[in-house]
This record gives C-alpha cells, structure tokens and sequence, in this order.
C-alpha cells in the first residue's frame, strides 16, 4: 500500500495512506491518550481526550478519526493540548462518582490512569447539578452503575455492532443522557445474552460483574461444606495479566497452586468436563448424521450463545447439541459420580467454577441443570474474580509453585484446552469424531483450516466416504451472518462451533480487562489462544476419547457415550425466547 | 432512570396498525428510514409507545433500544398520548419569574404525572411550553383552546375541577 509522510512533533513519519493521525503516531513510537475510541468498533471521536493540532486546521482535530495526509504537520503534547485534555477529564469527572477508594476498577480504570496522567485531581472544578442514577442490578451476571458511566458508548458499540443486539443505548439527550434499554427496562428484562463484553470494553467502573467472592470465601469456611474448584481452560491463559505477566503466559501451575491455598476441597480442571463435552458431542453428532438427526448440529458450550439462539434464532434451538456445557458435566458429575465415589451428600458439596465468562452466572441458574437433584454448579466467578480472591487471600501468586490439578476430575487431554479458542471445540470434536467415523488412528491431529480468529471459518474433511463439512464461528455478529447464510439455505455443513465472545472464550467478558490503549494496538485473542494451543502441543493426550479418567467414568458409571444415565445427567434442554 | 413506560392502556386500532404495516413495508430498506418511520408512526398513533416501537423493531429489524434512544433524543416524539384535556403550562421567563415553576409542581402533585406524561385514565396530559406572547396575563396555563392567566397555586383545584 502506498505511504504517506508527514510530521509529527516534527518528527518524520510515514505511515500507510488511510491511516488516522492515531496511528501514524503510535508507528513513530508517540502515544496519544484515548478513551471512547476502540478500533473498528467504537470510531466516533467524542470524547475529545485525544485531539491533536494539525497544521492549518481551524480547530483541535480527533485524532483517533483524522485521516492523514502528505505534508500534514501534527502537534500531539503542546499545552494547549494538555489544558484541553485537562479540562475534558474535569468536566468527566465533575459528573462521576468519585469513589474511587474502593471501586472495582481503581488501579486499572482508563479515567483514573489519564487523570493521573495529566495531574486532574478530584476537586469539583465546576459547580451544578449532577446526576444520580440507581444501579441496575435486574442482569443475572452483571450490575450497570450509571453514576461512573463517562458516555463513551464503547459498550454500546460492542453489543450492537460486534454481537448484534443492542439491547444498551444512549436514551434521552443532553445532560440527560444515560446509557440504558428501553422504556425503563433493566438489563435482565431485555434480550441481553449476558455475555459480558460490554464489561470487557468499559474503561471505567460502571459495569461490572455479580462479584461472589465472599461466598466463596464463606462456603469454605463452613466446616459441613465441601467445597471444590474447576477452571475454564482461558483462565489459565488470562489470570496472569492480572499480576503483572506479559499477555500470553501460561500460569496453570500457579493457578492450581493458589486455589489449593485458597482453601478449596478439591482443584479440578473444567478441561476433564470438555473432554468429556466431545465425547458425548461426538457420539450425539454421528448419531445425528447417521440417523437422520437435525442437522447442522451447534456446539452448546458457550452459554451466551445458547441464550442468543434462543431470543434471536428460536426456531434453531433443535439444531443445538443438547450437551451441557462442560461446566454444567463437570458440576453434574461431581455430584453424581464423584459424591457417590467418595461418599460425600451432594447436598454438602459446594461446586464453583472460575470461567471466562460472566453468562456462566446466568448458566449456572437455568432449568433443567441439576443431575443430582441439585444445581450442578453452585457459584460461577470470573478470571477477574479469582484474581480479587488471591489477593483478598494474601496470596503472592508470582511467588507459587508450579502445581497440578488433583486426580480424577483434573486429568484432561490437548482437546479439552483448546477449548478456549474459537475453533477449539471443533478441533477437538474432529479429532475424536474422526476416529469414529474410519475406525482408524489419525496421523495428524492438528485441524488448522479451524483455527485462527478469523470471525467465520469454514472447512471440507473427506472422511470415511463422506466430506464433512463444519463451520465456526465466533462472536454473535458472526453467527447471526453463519445462520442467515445456513437458513436460506446456502450452506450445508454437518457441524457449527458458535461461540459467544469474538475469538471465543479467551476473550471472554470475564476475563482481565485490556485498556483500550494497548486493545487498540496488540491481538488480544490471538496472543491469549497460543497459550492453548501450546498447551495442547505439550500433552501427552490429545484427544479427548483417550483420557483415562473419562473412559473410567464411562467404564464405572456412565456406560457407553449417549447413554440413558448420560442423558439423564449431560444432556440438557433449551427454551424459545422472545426478543425485547 | 427517565421515560418509562406509559401508564395508559394502549388503544391501537387494526387500522392503524394496517397503516403503520404499510409504512414500515414502504420506507424499511431506505438509509436513515428510522426518522421517517417515527414520524409517519407518530402521525398515525398520536404518540410513540412501547407497542408501537416493538412494531416498528419487529418490522425493520432495528432493536427496540435503538428506536426508544432516538424517540427519547428528539423533542417531536411523544411516548405518552395526549390527554382528553391537554394542560401546557408557560416556562417562559415572565411566567417563570411569576411563579409558573410553582403551578407546573403544583399540577404534577395534584395529576399524579411527570411533566410529558397522561393520567392513566386519559384525561389530563401536562407538558411544559415556552413563551405563548401572553406575558401580560403571566402566570399562564392553557387546558385545550382555554387561556387561564394571573394564576396563584392555589387557583388550581377549582380550574381542574370545571373539568371533572
């Protein structure tokens, strides 16, 4: 692509022609602060935080949308741009909660660190009336504090451009604006999926999850309480933004070390219910294709799909697996098969689940997800959640021993981990499916047309006689375009991976908030996905039909692969919704 | 949280909801239709509730959040009806300074109602207007086509009872 050149605090720049003034200055190494501004989402230039003086332009220019041009001359830190910067986050902050002492966010709030940055402190600079809001709590999984909301609609951005939904907006105008649904609703009485990446992308405490720290912290406490742990496969891939590793760093070891310290029973691994996941989605997509079954058959792990098809695409719901997620087999096992092996009362058993994820909070509650008669997961937190509890624990995580996960629920294979990146589970399928339809071993276990975080991938696998052909696709903007493409009847694959957050669960909107600075400018999804599939290399078992523990549950318990006692505990059902 | 839902029972007629179909059916694959769906919408029903925009959502595809955040933007859009007796009470500044904020309150109380919104019964609609060039009478309050100027709070029990 042709270049450009032009000057920017003098310095000679050059940078690829249609780049903006943002990023021709972030290739010269020059930072220009942001905060409504999230690439290829939020692109609006409103909140004014990164204005810029450009050479013969009669007022400050937005960086983040300016384009530049030959010969344009660009100043980015003269003070008049510091006093207008300043007195941005004055006027922010003179309508803002400032109770900053102990706000989810503090340490790592995008308005705090500019604040800091350029010396605002929390005086009330100007004097008026300013908003109070109550909180929306209505959300299973999340709470909206309008009193902290700065207006930068990167959440509304993110739920109707990237996921399509747009169930959050700006409603009424001027001073009276919020951001909210309509007509009064709360969240929870909207066709929100719940899948968090409204939370993902806010720079400030307004949104954040249904924290249960402290209920964790009681159960195990609670001396007639057993209480036990899984982890979600992203977790691991994500946990150690949170103390400071670079992202990409894998801290598996030190995550099974510090929940054994935070005092849990057992610290099992989500990936041992995943592989169980693929056996039962293996067995229950040849029985489909063999059978005559509803086809295509979608994966079911990603409970802010699940709810998605459900509101927007009901008449699907006969295409979903009607597997459990593996959060919902791990907990449903534990309190069927590991009680009884162990002879605990199941009614005694605290299970929590540390996922990526915040519709996993909606998940734990849904009917139809109680194999023992009781909820199969009690308590779902996120990465960021676990990350409070090791600190609130004295826990120096850096300082940890590599550990492992305890025997059997935390024996798992390349397949289960995998898991937490899109195309993941449709790797980990094929690998099993595969062997099932040619009776043969595979020679090559890595399926990588299905890899990478391309929004929808699609591939052909000549198998056995017949061309399989899959679909996946990742984040809810994308399925919608897979399932229109699907129900007009361009497309005939046998098997869809959806999941709900883009990239899949390694960006999930439970994991470590990104500012949008580095979000802007780095591959999030891809850097946290090389975690898993190294992960993946590096085990000795890479298929999930091969994991000793799961052919010893089936042995001991379950039977064969879709069996009546596998159906009456993995296999659930799903509703039709209404959009609001 | 403002704007919610309104408290009087929606009376939409097939007709109307024919005549809406038609205009959704006509604009929706036009750039920027919203507006004009709205205000046609608007033209048909009197005022924009919740019925309505879910109408207008199911039809074009648009979510109901994006419809209410625009209707709620601009001041044309009503998403409470008229009442059979329509009371705007002068803002302006003679009228403010003569007490016109203390009469607007006043009514609130009294109606049960925000400013913009009906009785649940349909009677009584309040809203607050600018300048109606009556400053000689200030305070002034209209009720339909009646002008009632020199008001004291206290005036207005006996005015709403004339139309009990």
């Amino acid at each position: 692509m042709e270049n450009i050149n032009l000057k920017i605090n003098g310095l000679d720049v050059s940078a690829p022609a249609g780049s903006t003034v943002l990023e021709a200055a972030r290739l010269a190494g020059i930072k220009i602060p942001t905060l409504c501004y999230l690439k290829d989402i939020n692109e609006i230039g409103a909140c004014r935080m990164c204005v810029v003086e450009v050479k013969g332009a009669r007022n400050l220019v937005a960086a983040c949308v300016h384009p530049i041009s030959e010969g344009m001359e660009v100043l980015t830190n003269t003070p008049k741009l510091i006093q207008s910067r300043k007195r941005t986050l004055q006027l922010l902050l003179s309508n803002h909660d400032k109770s900053c002492l102990s706000c989810v966010r503090s340490g790592n709030c995008e308005l705090q660190q500019l604040c800091k940055e350029y010396g605002v402190d929390d005086a009330n600079y100007y004097e008026g009336v300013s908003n109070s809001y109550e909180l929306d709590d209505s959300a299973a999984h999340m709470i909206r504090d309008n009193n902290k909301c700065i207006l930068c609609r990167r959440c509304v951005a993110v739920c109707e451009k990237t996921q399509g939904i747009g169930v959050i907006g700006p409603n009424n105008r001027g001073f009276d604006t919020f951001i909210g649904s309509p007509f009064g609703m709360g969240l929870g009485e909207t066709s929100c999926v719940s899948c968090g990446q409204c939370i993902a992308v806010c720079p400030t405490g307004a949104l954040y999850e249904k924290d249960y720290t402290d209920q964790v912290l009681e159960a195990i406490a609670d001396p007639d309480k057993y209480v036990v742990v899984q982890t979600a496969p992203s977790v691991r891939a994500g946990l150690g933004e949170e103390f400071g590793y670079p992202m990409g760093t894998d801290v598996e070891g030190k995550m099974a070390a510090a929940l054994r310290r935070i005092g849990f029973d057992k610290v099992f691994d989500t990936d041992w219910g995943a592989d169980l996941t693929i056996v039962e989605e293996a067995a229950e997509l040849l029985d489909r294709i063999q059978n005559g079954g509803v086809l295509p058959m979608i994966t079911s792990c990603s409970p802010g799909w699940v709810k998605y098809c459900e509101h927007y695409f009901p008449d699907m719901t006969e295409n979903l697996s009607t597997c459990k997620s593996p959060q919902q087999m791990f907990g449903a096992m534990l309190k069927t098969y590991f009680a009884e092996k162990e002879g605990i009362d199941p009614k005694k058993i605290v299970s929590v689940s540390v996922m990526p994820c915040t519709a996993k909070k909606f998940e734990v509650g849904r009917d139809d997800q109680d194999a023992a008669g009781v909820p199969d997961v009690d308590i779902a937190i996120t990465t960021r959640e676990l990350a409070r509890l090791i600190r609130r624990c004295g826990i120096e995580f850096t300082a940890l021993p590599d550990e492992t996960f305890d025997d059997p629920m935390g024996e798992s294979t390349g397949a289960g981990v995998i898991f937490g990146a899109t195309g993941g589970v449709m790797e980990a399928a094929l690998r099993t499916a595969v062997e099932k339809l040619t009776g043969e071993e595979l020679a090559n276990l890595d399926f990588k047309d299905v890899r990478g975080i391309e929004g929808i991938k699609e591939a052909v696998y000549p198998v056995a006689g017949m061309d399989v052909k899959v679909a996946v696709a990742s984040g809810l903007g994308n399925a919608r375009t897979l399932l229109n493409k699907v129900k007009a009847g361009e497309a005939d694959y046998h098997f869809i991976e959806i999941m709900g957050c883009p990239g899949g669960c390694v960006n999930g909107g439970g994991q470590p908030q990104v500012s949008g600075d580095v979000r802007n400018f780095t591959d999030v999804r891809g850097i946290r996905a090389s975690v898993l599939y190294k992960n993946d290399a590096n085990k000795p078992i890479r298929k999930s039909h091969e994991n000793p523990a799961i052919k010893k549950l089936y042995e001991e318990y379950l039977g064969e692969p879709g069996s009546h006692k596998a159906h009456e505990t993995l296999h659930t059902s799903y509703v039709k919704r209404t959009i609001n | 949280m403002l704007s919610k839902k309104t408290t009087v029972p929606f009376r939409g007629t097939e007709e109307q909801e024919k005549a809406l179909l038609e205009v959704i059916a006509e604009l929706k694959d036009e750039k920027g239709a919203l507006m004009r769906i709205l205000q046609k919408a608007q033209d048909i029903y009197g005022y924009l509730p919740i019925e309505v925009q879910k109408m207008i959502s199911d039809g074009t595809g648009i979510p109901l959040e994006k419809i209410y955040g625009v209707a709620t933007f601009y001041s044309q859009f009503a998403l409470n009806p008229k009442g059979k007796y329509q009371i705007s009470v002068c803002l302006g500044t003679a009228c403010y300074v003569k007490g016109s904020g203390d009469i607007y309150n006043k009514l609130m109380e009294k109606l049960g109602i925000e400013g913009g919104e009906c009785t649940p019964d349909g009677k009584f609609s309040l809203d607050a207007c600018r300048c109606i060039g009556a400053c000689g009478l200030a305070p002034v309050i209209t009720i339909n086509d009646e002008v009632y100027g020199r008001l004291k709070v206290d005036d207005i029990d006996d005015i709403l009872a004339k139309y009990e």
